[in-house]
C-alpha cells in the first residue's frame, strides 16, 4: 500500500508538480537539467543492473555512444522516424553487446571493469575513424522528433511545431525513465533477479545448482547496454547533435558513480545519484574556481560517512526494505 | 628500426614505473586507483616547482616529489581508505573514493598551478646521434637509464628487505600474514605510500621531457590500467612486461601506421580485448584476481 502511494506521489511530483514550480519559478533552463538526469538515470540503471551480476561496469558511455550514432544515421540519413530509431538504437547496442558480452563477460572483477573502460576508448576512436560517423566533425543538425499518429489520432506532436520542445523533451525523457525503473523493479523482483542474485554472490556456487550463468550475464549485459543506448540516442535527439566525444570515458565513470552514490544494493540507487551528482555540479556552479574542488570533497566526505551509498540511510523507527 | 627499439626501451621504462605503483596499490589493497594519473601530474608539478622555479638541484627536487607523494599516499591511505574498507559493504565502493580523489587532486592542481602546460629547463644538453640511424637526446637516455635503475631497486627492495617481504605477504594473504605477525595496517599504509611515491618519481622524471599539464592525469591512469591488465593484475612483474609491451607496441604502431592518424591506439585497444578474452588473467596474474 505504502508502495502505490510512493509512487503515485512520485509520478505527481515529476509530471505535475515540477513543470508547474518551473512555470511559476520561469526556470524554463531547469528543464535541461532534469531531462538529462532522467536519460543519464537510465543509462545509470543499466550499468546497475551489471553490478547486479556482480561485474563493474565502466563501458555504458560506448554503448550510449553507440545508441546516439545508431539513432542520429537513422534519422539524418535514411529519414526514420525518431521514435521508431529510437527501440533499434537500443536494440543495435544490445546486439553489440551481446558479441563483445560472450567473450568479455568471463571476466571479473577489476578486470572486466579495466576492459569495459577500455571500450569506451575503443568506440569513440571507431566513431573517429569510420566513414559513417563523419569523423571528429560529428553529425549535426539532427531534426526533432516527428509526430506519431494513429488512425488519426496525435499519439505524440511534432516536436519542431511546438512551442516548448524543452518542455515536450522533459515529458518523454521522464516517461521513458519511469518505464525504465519500473521494468527494473519488475525484473529484480522476477526469478531472474534472483538468479542475478546467486550470481552476486558465488557465481561457481549458483552454477553448480543449475544456473546457466554465461547465458543470464549475456542477457543482463545486453539488457545493460539497451538501457545506454537508448539513453545516448534520446541524448543525441536532444543535443541535436553526436560527436565521438559526446560520451568518454569520464561519462562512464559517471554513470558507474552514479550508481555508487545512490547505493548498490537499491533499486532506485542510481536515480538518486544521478540527480544528486549532476544537480550537485550545477548548484556548485556558483562558487566558480572552486566548483570541483568542493563537489570533489563532498563525494569524498560522503563516501566516508555513507560508503554503502545514499540510501543506506536508515530513517529511525522505520523497517528497511532491500531490494 | 634502431629508432623504434630505442623509443620503445624508452616509452616501455617509464610506463613500467607507473605501472608499478598501480599494481602494488592494487596488489595490497584490491583497491583500484583512479587517481593514480594525477599523483603523476602532482608529482610533475612538484619537482616543476622545486627545479623550475625555486631552482634547486634537479636530485632534490626529484626526492621532494618522492617525499611529497609518500606522505601523501600514508595519508590518504590512513584516513580515508582504510575507514572506507572497513565500514562498506562491497569492496567495490572504494572506487567511488578512488574517483572522488582523482577529481580532488584535478581541482588541487588546476587552483595551486592553474592549466597551462609546465616546462622545465633541460637537465643534459645535446643529442646522441649514431650515424643517423638511432638520434635520442641525451637528457632521454639519462631519464630511461634513472628510471630502469629505479626499477631494479625497486624489485631488490621487494625482494630482499623486510618490508617489501611483509608486503609480498600481504598481497598475498592478508589473514595468513596477519597471523604470521605481519602489522597489516601499517604494511597497507607503507605499501600505499610506496605505491603514490613511484608514481611523484616519474612524473619527477618525466617533467624534464614532456613537461607537464593538468590534463596529463585521466590518460595516464588508463594507459596505467591497460600495462596493468597486459601483465596481470597484482603482479610485479606482470607490470614491468605489460608497461615494456606497451611502450614496444605505441613505438612501431607510431612509426608504421603514423599515416593513419589514431589507429594505432584503436588497434592496441582492439587487441589488448582479444588478448584478455583468451587469456582473462593477463601475461602472469592469478585467475580471477
Amino acid at each position: 500500500m505504502i508502495q502505490w502511494t510512493g509512487l503515485a506521489v512520485f509520478l505527481m511530483a515529476i509530471f505535475i508538480a515540477v513543470p508547474s514550480f518551473i512555470a511559476a519559478a520561469g526556470r524554463s533552463d531547469l528543464y535541461y537539467t532534469l531531462t538529462a538526469v532522467a536519460l543519464l538515470s537510465i543509462a545509470s540503471a543499466g550499468v546497475w543492473l551489471t553490478f547486479y551480476i556482480g561485474r563493474i561496469n565502466i563501458g555504458q558511455g560506448a554503448f550510449a555512444l553507440i545508441g546516439a550514432y545508431v539513432s542520429a544515421i537513422l534519422v539524418t540519413k535514411a529519414g526514420m522516424s525518431f521514435w521508431l530509431s529510437l527501440p533499434l538504437a537500443g536494440l543495435f547496442a544490445a546486439g553489440v553487446a551481446v558479441v563483445i558480452g560472450v567473450p568479455i563477460l568471463r571476466l571479473r572483477g577489476v578486470y572486466f571493469a579495466m576492459i569495459s573502460l577500455v571500450l569506451t576508448q575503443v568506440v569513440t576512436l571507431t566513431a573517429l575513424a569510420l566513414p559513417v560517423t563523419n569523423g571528429a566533425k560529428g553529425i549535426t543538425s539532427i531534426p526533432l522528433p516527428g509526430g506519431v499518429s494513429i488512425l488519426g489520432l496525435t499519439l505524440v506532436p511534432d516536436f519542431a511545431t511546438l512551442e516548448n520542445p524543452r518542455l515536450a523533451f522533459y515529458y518523454a525523457a521522464c516517461v521513458l525513465m519511469v518505464l525504465t525503473f519500473g521494468a527494473m523493479y519488475r525484473l529484480v523482483n522476477s526469478r531472474l533477479g534472483h538468479l542475478c542474485r546467486s550470481m552476486q554472490q558465488n557465481e561457481e556456487l549458483a552454477s553448480s545448482i543449475g544456473v546457466n550463468i554465461s547465458y543470464i550475464r549475456v542477457i543482463v549485459f545486453a539488457i545493460s547496454s539497451f538501457l545506454g543506448g537508448i539513453g545516448g540516442a534520446m541524448f543525441g535527439s536532444i543535443a541535436q547533435s553526436v560527436y565521438p566525444s559526446s560520451f568518454q570515458v569520464a561519462d562512464s565513470v559517471n554513470f558507474m558513480l552514479n550508481c555508487f552514490l545512490g547505493g548498490l544494493g537499491y533499486v532506485f540507487g542510481p536515480m538518486l545519484g544521478t540527480l544528486v551528482l549532476y544537480f550537485g555540479w550545477d548548484l556548485l556552479f556558483e562558487l566558480g574556481r572552486f566548483q570541483l574542488l568542493a563537489y570533489s570533497s563532498l563525494l569524498i566526505i560522503l563516501m566516508l560517512f555513507l560508503p554503502n551509498g545514499l540510501l543506506s540511510m536508515r530513517l529511525p523507527g522505520k523497517k528497511g526494505t532491500d531490494k | 628500426m634502431e629508432q623504434i627499439l630505442a623509443n620503445g626501451i624508452y616509452l616501455g621504462a617509464q610506463y613500467a614505473m607507473i605501472a608499478l605503483g598501480l599494481t602494488l596499490i592494487f596488489a595490497l589493497m584490491n583497491v583500484l586507483n583512479f587517481a593514480h594519473g594525477q599523483m603523476y601530474v602532482l608529482g610533475g608539478f612538484v619537482t616543476y616547482t622545486f627545479y623550475g622555479q625555486l631552482g634547486w638541484p634537479f636530485v632534490l627536487a626529484l626526492l621532494a616529489s618522492c617525499l611529497t607523494l609518500a606522505v601523501l599516499g600514508a595519508l590518504i591511505e590512513r584516513f580515508l581508505f582504510a575507514p572506507v574498507i572497513r565500514r562498506s559493504s562491497r569492496e567495490e565502493s572504494t572506487m567511488l573514493l578512488a574517483a572522488g580523489l582523482a577529481f580532488f587532486f584535478d581541482a588541487v592542481i588546476l587552483l595551486v598551478f592553474g592549466e597551462k602546460q609546465r616546462g622545465v629547463p633541460k637537465i643534459v644538453d645535446g643529442v646522441f646521434n649514431w650515424d643517423f640511424r638511432l638520434i635520442m637526446p641525451y637528457d632521454r637516455i639519462l631519464i630511461c637509464v634513472l628510471a630502469i635503475l629505479s626499477i631494479v631497486s625497486f624489485i631488490l627492495f621487494m625482494q630482499y628487505s623486510k618490508t617489501g617481504r611483509a608486503l609480498r605477504a600481504l598481497a598475498q594473504d592478508r589473514t595468513a600474514a596477519q597471523l604470521m605477525g605481519v602489522n597489516v595496517a601499517q604494511y597497507s599504509m607503507i605499501g600505499f605510500a610506496l605505491g603514490a611515491m613511484l608514481a611523484g618519481l616519474v612524473g619527477g622524471l618525466l617533467v624534464t621531457i614532456t613537461g607537464v599539464n593538468l590534463g596529463m592525469g585521466g590518460p595516464t591512469s588508463i594507459k596505467a590500467f591497460m600495462m596493468v591488465m597486459i601483465g596481470g593484475a597484482g603482479v610485479i612483474s606482470g607490470a614491468i612486461a605489460g608497461g615494456i609491451i606497451l611502450g614496444f607496441l605505441e613505438a612501431i604502431g607510431l612509426a608504421v601506421l603514423s599515416q593513419y592518424g589514431d589507429i594505432t591506439y584503436l588497434l592496441i585497444f582492439v587487441s589488448l580485448m582479444i588478448f584478455l578474452a583468451i587469456r582473462p588473467q593477463g601475461l602472469m596474474g592469478k585467475p580471477w584476481g
